[in-house]
């Protein structure tokens, strides 16, 4: 009896030397995900978290989202928790405010944000401004989420940016993301936070991957609203951008620092509440500052900025006046060349940065 | 001789009949008779007489401009928000438009905190911050004061009535100004389509603000508009009528069918708002006319001491004791404090920590608190 163990026994002594000598760890290729599948793994993963939550929007459930970004949330969720609307922007963003007056958790999404202004005074007038009417009584723990601004080649009536019009409103929250990291925190945050919150999202950004940090693959992550973030250091001048043109700031960025201008680069994440002391904190160490954004001037975001900066303690550490980069002032254009040159480009940036520091 | 009739008319109790609902896509309606008893009898008397003699008060303070802004009065309107309570439970849920303030009181809030809410104070139920309009309550969504917007919302408490499967419904109250909003009929589609427990009731007054029905809207069976939403019109003058229906409505919500509409037809006295004297778009002749032959608490009294069930004396004690009760609310309505300026940034957000809110300029800023 002994000899057999024995002899099975020493076998698995050297097999397991062999295992250890065989097989070595690599470390992974760095997670790529696209702010496509970023949006949908934090709507997933809160969808599952909390039964409350559920999606509504123009074809988010059986055609899997008209951008894709709801794939596959039907066939997990079903019919209750993934809704699939007529074409009632008014009607269903007051069914979703509704229900969430009632203690449920929608995610109402526009199809574009363009169209949200068919059912605004419902995200106005009954999801803002309710819990200050109430005295505190009433919440309303809705998200309203969807593309936002320029896409390609769609023209005047489906191009708009809508971050200055909700951004000018108490009671809402206003997030816009720029990378997945960005996406999927600021959906999550939204989705939890027991206030109207609207999401800015940008359809050419979906497509797009981004390496998405460890910390960024739980499922308790999330980005907290109202905080701006630094992508990039510098010492000669403060660029301060939300969505998709964060991505061009940092080419700008990139070309200048082979001058030698080292460009800090904000990513604001959100528009409302602003995240003000990050931006003042920055323009009092680099002494310049030019906003950047796609939507039109006029009342824009960054004119809120600048607006803002001279109110504040950073006014006076200025060595020249803050500088707008924005959308041109014409409702978008169709054909290429005219609409390529409505969005602020990598090549406008520079400009006014370079103008701003008289280079 | 009181405790007596009381002792005997406790065991009676009293038979209405009235003649049939109008009916749309239904085969049977409300039943045509019920039985009051004195309990609720008394109960609706002194819900409808407080409604009635609160809105008077307010028409009294706002005259005296203690109650500024807007100012909707529903006297004339008493048997659709009693009875509308009647025929659900606490449990169920409401919302309506700006006409509200006998709704937040059948829902359940006191005289104090609606009268004083009117007058912007502190001990207001929305805490002076929302005033006539935005009155909220448990189970009471509003007090809305964007016409027709009123009415997506309340199909959207439907869907988590449905959501949460507990069998309760929601009323989504509207005007026949509101009727003729594109978003009500958005909402009677989408309620059809994923059958939403939600009674869309229509308090058809005759007037949106100056503008008489037939002026407003191509059609007025209001009762009918919901189109492949089966509906019913019913007399909003007759507590008993309105409870039946309210009653037949909510079983038919209940049972997992969709929706319904209701419509009850009904009478204000005031104008349209304070601003209002009522009587350029319509004849005193008939403001005097529906007094006196239609007016919801002396129908209801008629019945109830004609049947024996309470005594004219009795309902005369009930009118004091409101009188009294309108008169203390209004006192501390009137001498409650306003809200402090301090706390005029509270209420921004939900569940969040402090943080400042920008004042007329850059040097005033407010504390925002949840």
């Amino acid at each position: 009896m002994a000899a057999v163990s024995g002899l099975v026994r020493r076998p698995l002594r050297e097999v397991s030397g062999l295992l250890k000598r065989r097989f070595h760890w690599t470390a992974p290729a760095a997670l790529q995900v696209t702010v496509r599948d970023a949006i949908n793994q934090g709507m997933d993963e809160e969808l599952e978290r909390d039964e409350k939550v559920f999606l509504l929007g123009e074809e988010v459930a059986q055609y899997d989202g008209a951008y894709k970004v709801s794939r596959g949330l039907w066939k997990k969720y079903g019919d209750k928790r993934i809704i699939d609307t007529p074409i009632s922007e008014m009607g269903f963003a007051g069914i979703a405010v509704g229900a969430a007056m009632a203690g449920l958790r929608p995610i109402c999404e526009f199809m574009t944000f363009n169209f949200s202004m068919q059912a605004i005074d419902q995200v106005i007038n009954s999801a803002a401004k309710t819990y200050y009417m109430s005295g505190g009584l009433q919440p309303v723990p809705i998200v309203f989420r969807g593309p936002n601004g320029a896409s390609a080649g769609v023209a005047a009536q489906h191009s708009q940016c809508f971050a200055a019009w909700y951004g000018h409103c108490p009671g809402l929250k206003v997030v816009s993301p720029w990378n997945s990291e960005d996406a999927k925190g600021l959906i999550k945050s939204a989705i939890r936070d027991n206030n109207p919150v609207v999401v800015l999202e940008n359809e050419l950004m979906y497509g797009v991957p981004f390496e998405f940090p460890p910390e960024a693959q739980s499922k308790d992550f999330l980005i907290p609203i109202g905080k701006a973030k630094i992508e990039r250091q510098g010492t000669h001048i403060t660029v301060v951008s939300h969505s998709r043109p964060v991505g061009h700031c940092l080419e700008a960025a990139a070309v200048l620092s082979k001058e030698g201008v080292e460009c800090e680069v904000i990513n604001m994440r959100t528009i409302r509440p602003m995240d003000m002391e990050t931006i003042e904190a920055s323009v009092m160490k680099t002494n310049h500052l030019v906003t950047v954004e796609g939507g039109w001037p006029q009342f824009g975001v960054g004119a809120e900025i600048c607006a803002r900066i001279m109110e504040g303690p950073a006014f006076n550490f200025l060595d020249a006046p803050a500088v707008r980069v924005t959308g041109a002032d014409v409702p978008m254009p169709y054909a290429k060349i005219l609409e390529d040159n409505s969005i602020p480009q990598v090549k406008d940036i520079i400009f006014a940065i370079k103008k701003t520091l008289n280079i | 001789m009181r405790k007596m009739l009381a002792a005997v008319s406790r065991v009676l109790s009293g038979a209405s009949q009235k003649p049939k609902c109008d009916l749309h896509r239904l085969e049977e309606g409300p039943p045509v008779t019920t039985v009051l008893t004195r309990e609720d009898g008394l109960k609706y008397y002194r819900m409808m007489q407080t409604v009635r003699r609160m809105e008077l008060k307010a028409d009294q303070l706002y005259k005296q401009k203690i109650i500024r802004g807007f100012c909707h009065l529903c006297d004339g309107q008493e048997a659709c928000c009693v009875g509308l309570e009647a025929g659900i439970n606490p449990t169920d849920h409401l919302i309506t438009a700006y006409r509200a303030h006998g709704f937040t009181f059948t829902r359940g809030l006191s005289v104090r905190e609606i009268l004083a809410e009117l007058t912007g104070r502190k001990g207001g139920c929305a805490k002076g911050k929302g005033g006539s309009m935005h009155m909220y309550a448990k189970n009471f969504y509003g007090g809305n004061g964007i016409v027709g917007a009123q009415v997506p919302l309340g199909a959207g408490i439907a869907l988590a009535c449905k959501y949460n499967g507990k069998d309760e419904v929601c009323l989504t109250l509207y005007g026949d100004g509101a009727a003729n909003q594109g978003q009500i009929f958005e909402a009677y589609n989408m309620a059809a389509l994923w059958k939403l427990p939600c009674i869309f009731i229509c308090e058809n007054n005759r007037y949106g603000m100056g503008t008489s029905v037939e002026r407003a809207a191509a059609s007025t069976d209001y009762y009918k508009r919901g189109d492949f939403i089966p509906g019913l019109r019913v007399d909003g003058m007759d507590i008993l009528c309105v409870r039946e229906a309210t009653r037949f409505a909510a079983a038919y919500c209940r049972s997992g069918k969709g929706p319904i509409l209701m419509e009850l037809q009904t009478y204000r006295y005031h104008g349209h708002s304070m601003s209002d004297p009522g009587v350029s778009y319509r004849t005193r002749e008939e403001i005097q006319e529906v007094r006196s032959k239609s007016d919801p608490i002396m129908l209801l009294k008629d019945r109830m001491v004609n049947s024996n069930l309470a005594s004219v004396e009795e309902l005369k004690e009930i009118d004091v004791e409101v009188r009294k009760e309108i008169e203390d609310a209004a006192q501390f309505a009137t001498a409650d404090p306003e809200p402090p300026l301090e706390e005029l940034g509270y209420h921004i957000y939900s569940s969040d920590p402090p943080f400042e809110v920008r004042g007329a300029n850059q040097w005033i800023k407010f504390k925002s608190v949840s």
